[in-house]
């Protein structure tokens, strides 16, 4: 079958096995929910403390809710053998590899673009940054996912790999962090923001064209 | 039948070292179109090595391995093979034919479609089942129907008997004669006697 057919049969694939097994979906969306909820509790009445740092609490929060999610990316298809069969497809692994994280995305990452400007309104963030907000996340959070995915190809084969690949992953994680919560402060001081939007694109773009290779090389090295 | 007659699988002084153990060194052999060749040998003494070596998934210490006289890497080898390991590499959450449909979208159509091979290994009236209801011998038929439904020249199968009853195991025997007489060859572990009719079988035995 040609590479298209392949592509999209990893991706609804991965769907379907996302719906039918729902706690995946669910568990990184309730933390990303509850991690933010608490936070005021936690700060108390202090509505303008916490308008404040409402761009970084969300950004942490969803990058936490990420890497939490990173781990059932390759696991199950690691344990019952049909990654073997993936990399053994005369398709180039790079291709699917990266079928199966817009996968992964759209489950894990997606949903938080849903429920952001919700919890971004009762953390007191001003309307006009909602926008900025949902921008940022939705460039920002499939960055998440790509550069994490070479993490968890290069543990994957580890049984308690869980420390290295925070270890591994967050200090990648750290530059879109910066850019993306910068980006949504300065939008609720009415700043001008396209030069932080133009490096999340290019974020984006090295991320979609550069990682899928070293995720299928580490995952080759990690069934050996 | 697989087109020409003149698919060949070389190896040539192979060896294997794991933890600073040598599992096998100095392997050489040869399987042409219409050839099984069996791997014998004690648990341990690096048959599955073996068979991931020849998969790609591990380099091999020592020597090399060419396709067709080409090496691996210069030929269609990856798109002539297919694997059947230890782990069934279907998913338990989807049903028989789900899975099968994306194996089909991974390879290439072979000789049955995906209706055909579940009658041919007994499965038809699973087909809308999930993999996660079906026993161990009804997940290894399972993925040996994935060997029919995509197009391939080698099969690479890692103890296929393992969990079959003696009607499958005869149902395996009989698709694996059937897949050398179309001029397909296949490299296999096996603790079990095979019965192959017509069938030539080369023994390598590894100590």
């Amino acid at each position: 079958m040609s590479l298209s057919t392949a592509f999209f049969a990893i991706i609804k694939r991965d769907l379907v096995l996302a719906l039918r097994r729902r706690s995946e979906v669910a568990n990184p969306l309730l933390f990303f929910i509850l991690v933010i909820t608490l936070f005021p509790l936690g700060i108390g009445a202090q509505p303008h403390l916490l308008q404040s740092i409402a761009p970084g609490i969300i950004w942490v929060s969803a990058l936490l809710a990420a890497m939490l999610s990173l781990d059932s990316l390759f696991r199950s298809d690691f344990d019952d053998g049909s990654l073997e069969q993936i990399l053994l497809s005369a398709h180039p692994a790079s291709l699917l590899v990266l079928a199966k994280v817009i996968a992964h995305w759209l489950v894990t990452g997606f949903p938080l673009l849903i429920v952001a400007p919700l919890l971004a309104v009762f953390l007191g963030m001003p309307t006009s940054s909602l926008g900025v907000l949902l921008l940022t996340l939705l460039l920002g959070t499939p960055v998440l996912s790509l550069i994490g995915a070479i993490g968890v190809a290069l543990t994957v084969g580890l049984r308690r790999g869980g420390m290295i690949l925070s270890l591994l992953v967050l200090p990648l994680y750290v530059p879109v962090l910066i850019f993306a919560s910068n980006a949504v402060e300065m939008a609720g001081a009415g700043l001008p923001i396209q030069a932080q939007l133009n490096i999340l694109i290019s974020f984006l773009i090295m991320a979609v064209f550069l990682a899928p290779w070293p995720t299928a090389a580490a995952l080759k090295m990690s069934i050996n | 039948m697989l087109g020409s007659l003149n698919y060949s699988l070389q190896a040539n002084s192979l060896s294997c070292i794991r933890d600073d153990r040598v599992l096998f060194e100095d392997l050489s052999f040869t399987v042409n179109a219409g050839h099984v060749l069996l791997l014998e040998g004690k648990n341990g003494s690096g048959k599955t090595s073996l068979l991931r070596i020849l998969c790609g998934f591990r380099e091999p210490d020592a020597g090399d391995l060419s396709w067709c006289s080409d090496a691996l890497s210069d030929s269609s080898y990856y798109s002539d093979l297919a694997y059947v390991g230890h782990l069934e590499g279907v998913k338990k959450e989807l049903t028989v034919y789900e899975n099968l449909k994306v194996a089909l979208a991974l390879g290439q159509a072979g000789n049955y479609s995906i209706t055909e091979a579940l009658t041919r290994v007994n499965l038809e009236d699973f087909d809308d089942m999930l993999v996660g209801a079906l026993s161990a011998g009804q997940k290894r038929r399972l993925s040996l129907a994935r060997l029919l439904m995509t197009k391939n020249v080698l099969w690479i199968l890692d103890e296929p008997f393992t969990s079959l009853d003696r009607q499958g195991i005869t149902l395996i025997e009989t698709l694996m004669s059937e897949h050398c007489a179309q001029g397909g060859m296949i490299v296999l572990t096996s603790h079990q006697d095979l019965s192959l009719q017509g069938v030539n079988v080369q023994r390598v035995m590894l100590s």
